[in-house]
């Protein structure tokens, strides 16, 4: 599953154009499941039908996310200098000495309007994109382009290091979860969705589509373990993460027992999670039509949001195992 | 220049006052279209089937009826009122606007505190304000207030309240008496402003393959020290989003009006990418999703009294959105997502 | 239980203390369901709880045709969710808005394997600067101490434990009531009697009474059980800022003078008007809410439903929203309740008596 986080990573994808990343999945789920289709917003839904006929199979819906966040060109000036806006919850303050790529290949660094040594605090609209242009018309980019955050994928023993492991890692975790889940007793309805970034958009459609009976989301989730860390007990390597309540979502009882029972019964180590700030998809499935029981399985992830996030191998084989050993066997009564 | 586009401009209605502009869209449409119906938020939604049988395609257009203003929160004993915003009020433009109050259009004057004026260091909070009839009376807690401003040519541009988005409705009301091969659903929408409330529910409830909002958007072509984005400019066309704070565009209903732009020689442009919201922001995501994208007219100083809007954007407009519900538009959608 | 509404605890105080006194913070309402479960029974055809925890109870109608009026009062309160165990203390977040200003010294309640007794820590003054002293408190101020040592603590309580405020509801003078969640809890209280009220009288429609889950963190009980009633009128039910020393009457509606009737774009100006003219028809006191936008009620997810629900918002004012004493008028109470009671049943036979398209 390395190599595969590893190509994930690569691979260009800011919300609303998930296209290529789209593409690169679809051709990793060939032989794990039973069909695949595209919605109408571009939400990647690959249906494995159950294996085994239980009354106590379930329609479960697993969301990862395939969507980035990055950059938008708002405006080309005279001399070529590109004004931006942001996709996502980007930090502004990690910009400056970050660079970002576009889908054709130009490559961006960014700039801040006066001199370099009497700097404040950057402010979006005193930012600026070099794309390596003398004049607007040499510019190889237009308003609406968008753009990647990139920092070479990088790792130091099991920590790995890249700037979009939010969620490329947790899409990984789902494939590899299809991959190894042999027999189930449930539908499984795994879902590659988009536009999360700017506000699970994807998943809301997604979830009053496929009307499933469980939604669990895999995404990554903050950290309290470096200095002066928000009071969190979540830390890197402990274990994947089953989320008690984020920002707009608290999880449901029996989902979240569900999962800490069987990390319990194959002894899988976790953590609990409860994330201050930020979501997930969940939530937005959660309000799906009449409700849908929710939970998360999280990857614990420093600097999320920031070009240089950093997670740990074995959270997300533990992910793997916890959510193959749970879908294997049958939900609680 | 146009009476309909008038009588829309001079129409009051804040968020959850639509009446006075919805019977005035009822009364022009009824003779064009096949079905008319109001819902329970106060949508208006006309429909009017396909020229072309075979074609099994719905597209929606949605402009809103609602314009940003005021609600009476409390006349005092003296005449005078406190009033709040209801929708994206500009506090810094208020302070010495005419201002008209509830069902019969009592005239007042918003005023705030003479030291306030004096030092003027400070933008007076729209809480500090008050508006002063005179003691008219005639109103109570929950009517609306609206700015009063004529409809008027100034120049070569048209000058009038409310272009955003009655110039949309304008719009919208124009196509809907043309014909198409595409299922042709109109919807004018409430609540906007107060958070794209009326759309969510007109989508949900008319289930279109594809959807444009059309709107007034902002202008911001003043003279600028540096080289940024103007927004949208005036004379230049219909503007075109490919992302705002509410929603994503489908990529290829951007191309299919850039395309259909360029095949007729109309101009257009991309209004900046980032600013604003649109319908669209609830419509895409109703039941499965719907593929939309935002069209507008460049006004300059929306939010206020007096709007700015170039003709020749508001014929472009019309004129590109007809062309493109003729062809690509009026026709099922090809190709997956991008 | 107490259906026959002559038992000493069917005073609405009674009520009101025990509802209030009843632990249910947002996300984890299990007790104040049961509790609530226990009183709405007797009173309705049905009663069943749904996929958030929602609890509806059905009370038929005797017209045939099955319209539907949707009453939804939030039975979650606010609280804190435990974060992180250190050194023998809890840390914790908040569930919904809490006031943090009123919680340093504040006992509590936490959820632990049991329920624990604790009180937010915080620093003694003599210790501080001048400067310290002088700013409030943040949450990384402040601890919970529940008295146990660290490993004790720790085969107790776990992250994600909830918390909630202890305190008791008692009176004050004036026919005044104080206590912790009055928000929502006395909207409840409202639905309860307003049933009471309903089962000697005849009223053509079904009401679907829910009492609804995780209102504080985004009305999201509300949002799921107005999909799956789908009525045809929505009544949300809940508590509005009664005028107080400090507050401008722009922001609050009296008090003592019965319940307020919300007005604004998430009001149906026709289902408002109902209420209105029921009020003025049997002379009930009543005060208008000037709502310019959203409600922050269930009313305002009930109104965008589907394809749409005529919504209207009838609200308790309630002071020192938020912290754990508030205060609230009894009589505001029953007056609510009789209001309710009295507009379900002046609901029209005819749904396009709603309709607003005659409207100019």
């Amino acid at each position: 599953m390395r190599a595969l986080i590893e190509e994930l990573c690569s691979v260009f994808g800011p919300s609303g154009q998930e296209e290529r990343i789209r593409e690169v999945i679809t051709g990793h789920l060939d032989g794990l499941v039973d069909e695949v289709r595209t919605d109408r917003l571009g939400n990647l839904i690959a249906v494995k039908r159950a294996t085994v006929k239980s009354e106590r199979g379930k329609r479960i819906m697993l969301a990862a996310h395939m969507d980035e966040i990055g950059v938008m060109v708002t405006h080309v000036d005279a001399q070529g200098f590109c004004r931006f806006t942001t996709i996502g919850g980007v930090l502004t303050n990690t910009l400056i000495g970050s660079r970002v790529h576009f889908a054709n290949g130009v490559e961006g660094a960014f700039g801040m309007e006066g001199s370099p040594l009497a700097r404040e605090r950057p402010t979006p609209q005193k930012l600026f994109l070099d794309v390596g242009a003398d004049s607007k018309e040499d510019a190889r980019v237009q308003v609406g382009d968008t753009a990647v955050f990139r920092s070479s994928f990088g790792a130091v023993g099991d920590r790995l290091f890249a700037a979009n492991l939010d969620d490329r890692i947790g899409c990984a975790v789902l494939i590899e979860t299809l991959r190894e889940l042999e027999s189930s007793p449930h539908e499984i309805l795994a879902v590659f969705t988009v536009q999360e970034e700017v506000g699970v958009r994807g998943a809301t459609t997604a979830g009053y589509g496929l009307e499933p009976e469980i939604i669990l989301a895999i995404d990554v989730t903050a950290t309290g373990d470096f200095p002066q860390a928000t009071p969190m007990e979540v830390g890197l390597g402990k274990g994947a993460a089953i989320k008690v309540m984020d920002r707009r979502m608290i999880a449901h009882p029996k989902v979240r027992s569900w999962l800490e029972e069987t990390a319990q019964a194959y002894d899988i180590p976790y953590q609990l999670e409860v994330l201050e700030f930020g979501s997930t998809d969940a939530a937005a499935v959660q309000v799906s039509r009449a409700g849908v029981p929710a939970g998360t399985v999280s990857i614990p992830c420093r600097y999320v949001h920031s070009p240089s996030q950093v997670a740990d191998y074995n959270d997300a084989l533990g992910a793997v195992r916890l959510l193959v050993n749970a879908l294997g066997s049958e939900y609680p009564s | 220049m146009n009476e309909l586009l008038e009588k829309l401009s001079r129409a009051r209605g804040v968020a959850g006052h639509e009446g006075e502009v919805r019977a005035i869209l009822r009364e022009e449409l009824a003779p064009h279209v096949e079905d008319l119906t109001v819902d329970s938020i106060g949508n208006l939604i006309v429909r009017k089937g396909g020229s072309d049988s075979s074609v099994r395609h719905r597209v929606m257009l949605a402009a809103h009826m609602d314009e940003v203003g005021g609600m009476v929160i409390r006349v005092n004993g003296d005449g005078t009122v406190k009033f709040s915003s209801v929708g994206g009020l500009d506090p810094r433009i208020l302070p010495g606007k005419r201002v008209t109050i509830g069902a019969q259009a009592v005239p007042g004057v918003i005023m705030r505190a003479p030291h306030a004026a004096r030092t003027g260091k400070r933008v007076t909070p729209i809480s500090d304000l008050m508006i002063d009839t005179g003691g008219a009376g005639g109103f109570e807690p929950g009517d609306m207030v609206t700015f009063e401003s004529d409809y008027e040519e100034y120049g070569r541009l048209l000058k009038g309240k409310a272009f955003d988005d009655r110039v949309g409705c304008y719009v919208l009301a124009e196509l809907m008496k043309g014909s198409y091969p595409c299922e042709l659903v109109g919807a004018f929408t409430v609540q906007e402003e107060i958070g794209l409330r009326g759309a969510g529910v007109a989508a949900y409830a008319v289930e279109p393959d594809v959807a444009v909002a059309l709107e007034g958007t902002v202008a911001d072509d003043l003279p600028k020290e540096h080289d940024v984005s103007p927004t949208t400019e005036l004379g230049r066309g219909p503007s075109i989003s490919v992302m705002d704070r509410s929603a994503h565009a489908d990529r290829r209903l951007v191309r299919i009006l850039t395309e259909t732009a360029s095949a007729h020689d109309i101009p257009w442009q991309f209004k900046q990418p980032g600013v604003g919201g649109t319908d669209v922001g609830t419509i895409h995501l109703a039941r499965e999703g719907v593929p939309a994208v935002a069209v507008a007219v460049p006004c300059r100083y929306i939010h206020t009294p007096a709007a700015l809007m170039d003709p020749t954007d508001v014929g472009h407009t019309l004129e590109l959105m007809s062309k493109a519900l003729s062809g690509p538009l009026g026709r099922p959608l090809g190709g997956r997502v991008e | 239980m107490n259906s026959d509404g002559k038992s000493s605890d069917s005073d609405s105080f009674s009520l009101l203390k025990t509802l209030s006194e009843t632990p249910g913070v947002s996300g984890q309402e299990d007790r104040i369901r049961a509790r609530v479960s226990d009183y709405l029974a007797p009173l309705v055809d049905e009663l069943h709880t749904d996929t958030l925890g929602n609890l509806t109870g059905i009370k038929r109608g005797r017209d045939s045709s099955g319209k539907r009026v949707m009453l939804a009062a939030h039975m979650d309160e606010i609280g804190l969710i435990v974060t992180r165990l250190e050194k023998g203390f809890l840390r914790f977040a908040p569930v919904g808005g809490v006031d943090l200003g009123a919680l340093p010294a504040q006992e509590v309640t936490v959820h632990g394997r049991s329920d624990l007794p604790g009180l937010i820590a915080s620093r003694p003054p003599h210790v501080l600067s001048m400067q310290e002293r002088e700013k409030p408190f943040a949450q990384a101020d402040l601890f919970i101490d529940v008295g146990l040592a660290a490993d004790r603590l720790a085969e107790l309580v776990s992250v994600g434990d909830f918390i909630s405020v202890r305190r008791s509801a008692d009176r004050l003078g004036n026919g005044q009531a104080t206590g912790k969640a009055l928000d929502n809890r006395v909207s409840i209280v409202v639905l309860l009697q307003a049933l009471r009220i309903l089962q000697g009288r005849s009223h053509a429609w079904d009401i679907f009474a829910v009492v609804t889950v995780q209102e504080e963190i985004g009305l999201r009980g509300a949002k799921t059980a107005a999909f799956r009633v789908a009525p045809d009128v929505g009544i949300a039910l809940d508590v509005a800022y009664a005028e107080q020393p400090g507050a401008s009457a722009e922001e609050s509606v009296p008090m003592g003078t019965g319940p307020a009737i919300g007005l604004g774009p998430n009001m149906h100006p026709k289902l408002r008007k109902l209420l209105v003219d029921t009020a003025e028809r049997d002379e009930m006191p009543y005060t208008i809410e000037v709502l310019p936008g959203n409600s922050g009620t269930d009313a305002w997810a009930m109104q965008v439903s589907q394809a749409g629900i005529p919504t209207a918002l009838i609200s308790v004012p309630i002071r020192n929203m938020h912290t754990p004493a508030e205060t609230v008028v009894l009589k505001d109470i029953d007056r609510s309740a009789r209001l309710l009671a009295e507009a379900i049943c002046e609901l029209p036979d005819d749904l396009s008596a709603l309709a607003l398209d005659d409207e100019a």
